[in-house]
């Protein structure tokens, strides 16, 4: 093989890794895509059943509760407008508490009871998550578009 | 009067770095005796300027000065010290301004200690980075003053964040800044290449100790960070492929990348451009880590409460970073084309694939880290990227680089034999082959993740025996000894870095496999089973600790009717924030640990119990440790001293600012 030659293979190899780890990069992006919807948007049937995905906005005052296992609990998040009942079994985090933020990830029951695998821990108690915060302030933005 | 001195010394290494910049790069330009030996003590003092601001905080936090604001919002009357000293980093300001003393550090060992670069090439270097240190002296000036004062003045403070409150935290961040910011010495020489066109032997091996340095602090900082993230947060993980320990990889993984092409600019001058991109990606990776943590774009359970203008400001230096670099670049990179020529298989090829490899490793790490932002920021659609998503794309990247991993030190430089190659390490092979079946058959979990770890890891470790073996073997000096001492420290480097990453794929595979997890409501006396042992929970006390109140469970372990240990996990509820903490607590071992936490009260006197069985978990560590020694023993390689005396030999013979290539050669 000439110079040029090996050369090109080498390139063509590289390229047909690249091609390959970019083929392997999209499936595998599609498939765990994890989309968030706020409490309203699950109250109007816009989230997907049987795929995972995340809810959030402020923990419903006085929705908590433990069932009689004691390791299974059940809440309630709201943004304000709408609120959607959430039940997880484990341990929860630290800062998870009535009245504030909290996102959970998992799947949405045909019971309409969204069935949480995971509920996202935040470590500075001054911090709202991110999508908590998105929920609240859209539902109070339909809100206040509502008013006269 | 000391957080105005503290501020003072802030604006004065500002201004020392700017003048650093200037004199740097025009001194070298204009081949300036004078300019450029100016450069190199602004250097040292921005460093000194730089220890006395950061001193002064350190004061402000050790003396309660609750006049100070981020003294007030981050330590309280009853932090212990410890925490009141690592508190100076436990916050957006003070850390930022330990990131700067790390960089202004670098500056003032690249200032003191290369004595093997030319006088030109050293100005052009501390002159980058001279540039960089003004870009984050005025972020931190600007948006984020550690000393800014509070009045009127509060009678207690509000804590550090309990999470903070750990041992863990005292080395994780300032490893980690060390190991990001030393990537800006990697992206300095880069630079200075560029801008002096020469690009040869000789710089690679200036370049290669600095950047083996900081790639071996950032080893460590993960390590510690994934450590911290396992026994703190109390779920037993130990790495969650959060955007802000992605942060951290990518960085590594192209700082891996760079560390192997550097092998062969210096030993075949090949490479060169790639070389020059990967130092530059390497660091553009750190700014952007610096970017998602200090934004508060991303949720991340390292997000503290943020401003906006923050992200924006470093969002600025990073495009201007990349942004002149590239243009750089592509304007210069032309000229450094050339090197040795060699064939598909051979020791260049591999670490060609290496190369190609690590860096589609963190493109994917990007992609699935930037792409929420990415689709916020065009649709306005919140989304995440599971961790699946990481595991699907990194796993198989990361096996045929392992394979190639162990394979690649038996090629010949230029040009080599597969099947030569293959005929020496058939029997290993093999042996790595039968290993992972019969682990498999042993741990009776037949699985194809369980067979791959284990064979990789068998591979790893026999591969790495035989060039051991082969390795004494061929050496000249007669006796044992005499062999083992003249093996190069680069050799050792990468003899231990390669089976530490053997270990660290065991570790890996097995506690992904066998581990388990039980999360109980257990009353006192009641007992749980788990993988062979009872946990029996004797009762949850209360504990008064400094700043906390502790309820603090007593759980015996139990084995084969033999008690092991009483562990103490703990529930603690700060004062001054309404934060409970959980404190984990962990029978440590080589082969398992046995992981008890306590989740929440019930309420009729039990406790929800979460209890671990996690084999193998040590591993991970070992194995990390494993390969930050490699690089330690690679930056102790003789060669890299012997060249230090040469080079001093040389240019003090001949006064010239010119690269001393091939002078050195």
């Amino acid at each position: 093989m000439t110079a040029r030659g090996k050369r090109l293979t080498l390139i063509l190899a590289a390229l047909a890794l690249l091609g390959g780890a970019t083929a392997l990069v999209l499936s595998a992006m599609r498939e765990n895509l994890v989309f968030f919807h706020t409490p309203s948007e699950v109250a109007e049937g816009k989230a997907p059943v049987g795929r995972t995905f995340r809810i959030g906005g402020m923990v419903a005052e006085g929705s908590l509760e433990r069932l009689p296992d004691g390791v299974t609990v059940r809440f309630a998040v709201t943004d304000t407008a709408k609120t959607i009942p959430v039940v997880y079994r484990g341990a929860l985090p630290d800062l998870f508490s009535e009245g504030k933020g909290a996102v959970a990830q998992g799947q949405l029951g045909p019971d309409g009871v969204f069935v949480a695998s995971e509920v996202l821990a935040k470590h500075d108690e001054n911090y709202m998550p991110v999508e908590a915060q998105h929920a609240v302030d859209q539902a109070q933005r339909a809100a206040s578009t509502l008013e006269p | 009067m000391i957080p105005e001195m503290g501020q003072f010394a802030l604006a004065l290494a500002w201004a020392l770095a700017l003048v650093q910049a200037v004199l740097g790069l025009a001194g070298a330009a204009r081949g300036s005796a004078g300019a450029m030996a100016a450069a190199r003590r602004a250097a040292l003092v921005q460093f000194a300027a730089l220890v006395l601001a950061y001193a002064c905080l350190t004061a402000s936090f050790l003396r309660i000065d609750f006049s100070v604001l981020l003294v007030a919002e981050h330590s309280s009357t009853r932090t212990p010290w410890v925490y009141r000293l690592t508190g100076v980093w436990g916050n957006h300001e003070g850390s930022m301004l330990l990131w700067s003393l790390a960089l202004a550090g670098w500056q003032a060992a690249v200032a003191a200690f290369s004595r093997t670069l030319t006088a030109a090439f050293r100005a052009r270097v501390l002159g980058v980075l001279g540039a960089v240190s003004v870009g984050f002296l005025a972020f931190l000036i600007l948006t984020s003053n550690p000393f800014e004062r509070l009045v009127p003045v509060p009678v207690e403070g509000r804590d550090l964040n309990p999470l903070l409150q750990d041992p863990g935290m005292i080395i994780h961040p300032p490893l980690l800044y060390m190991g990001y910011v030393g990537m800006a010495v990697a992206f300095s020489f880069a630079i200075a290449a560029l801008l002096s066109g020469r690009m040869d032997a000789a710089w690679a091996r200036w370049s290669r100790p600095w950047t083996l340095v900081a790639w071996v602090f950032l080893t460590l900082g993960i390590l510690v960070g994934s450590a911290w993230a396992y026994y703190e947060l109390g779920w037993g993980g130990w790495w969650f492929w959060d955007p802000v320990e992605n942060a951290s990889l990518m960085p590594w993984l192209v700082g891996t990348a760079l560390l192997h092409s550097l092998i062969v600019t210096e030993k075949r001058g090949a490479f060169r451009s790639w070389t020059v991109l990967l130092a530059i990606g390497a660091f553009s990776l750190s700014l952007l880590g610096t970017f998602l943590v200090r934004s508060g774009v991303i949720t991340s359970v390292h997000a503290f409460a943020t401003d906006p203008t923050r992200g924006v400001f470093i969002l600025g230096l990073l495009a201007l970073t990349v942004g002149v670099s590239l243009l750089l670049f592509a304007w210069r990179a032309p000229r450094l084309s050339g090197g040795g020529a060699f064939a598909p298989v051979s020791r260049e090829g591999s670490l060609l694939v290496n190369n190609v490899l690590m860096a589609a490793a963190a493109g994917a790490v990007l992609l699935g880290t930037v792409y929420p932002l990415i689709i916020d920021a065009l649709q306005g659609a919140k989304l995440s990227v599971g961790p699946p998503y990481f595991e699907k794309v990194f796993v198989p990247l990361m096996i045929p680089a392992v394979v190639l991993m162990a394979l690649a030190p038996f090629l010949r430089w230029k040009r080599d034999v597969l099947s030569r190659v293959l005929r020496r390490v058939w029997p290993e092979t093999i042996g790595a082959l039968i290993i992972a079946a019969l682990g498999v058959w042993a741990m009776d979990h037949v699985t194809v993740g369980a067979f791959l770890g284990i064979a990789l890891t068998a591979w790893v470790v026999l591969a790495s025996l035989r060039l051991l073996v082969d390795r004494l073997r061929q050496g000249a000096a007669s006796g044992m000894t005499a062999r083992l001492r003249g093996i190069p420290g680069s050799w050792w480097g990468m003899w231990l870095s390669h089976l530490g990453v053997g270990v660290f794929i065991l570790g890996v595979t097995l506690v992904g496999a066998l581990e388990q997890r039980l999360d109980v409501k257990m009353m006192p006396g009641q007992e749980a089973e788990l993988a062979g042992y009872r946990f029996v929970l004797r009762g949850v006390s209360e504990v008064p600790g400094p700043n906390y109140t502790a309820q603090r469970g007593a759980v015996e372990v139990w084995r084969e009717g033999r008690m092991l240990t009483v562990l103490a996990p703990e529930k603690r509820a700060y004062f001054r924030s309404a934060m409970p903490m959980t404190e984990s607590a962990i029978d440590w071992g080589v082969f398992r640990d046995v992981y008890v936490s306590l989740g929440d009260p019930t309420g009729d006197g039990g406790w929800v119990v979460l209890l671990f069985y996690k084999p193998f978990i040590s591993w991970i560590w070992f194995g990390a440790v494993l390969i930050a020694l490699g690089g330690v023993a690679a930056a102790l390689d003789r060669r890299y001293r012997r060249l230090a005396r040469r080079t001093a030999a040389v240019s003090a013979s001949e006064q010239s600012h010119e690269p001393v290539a091939e002078a050195v050669r």
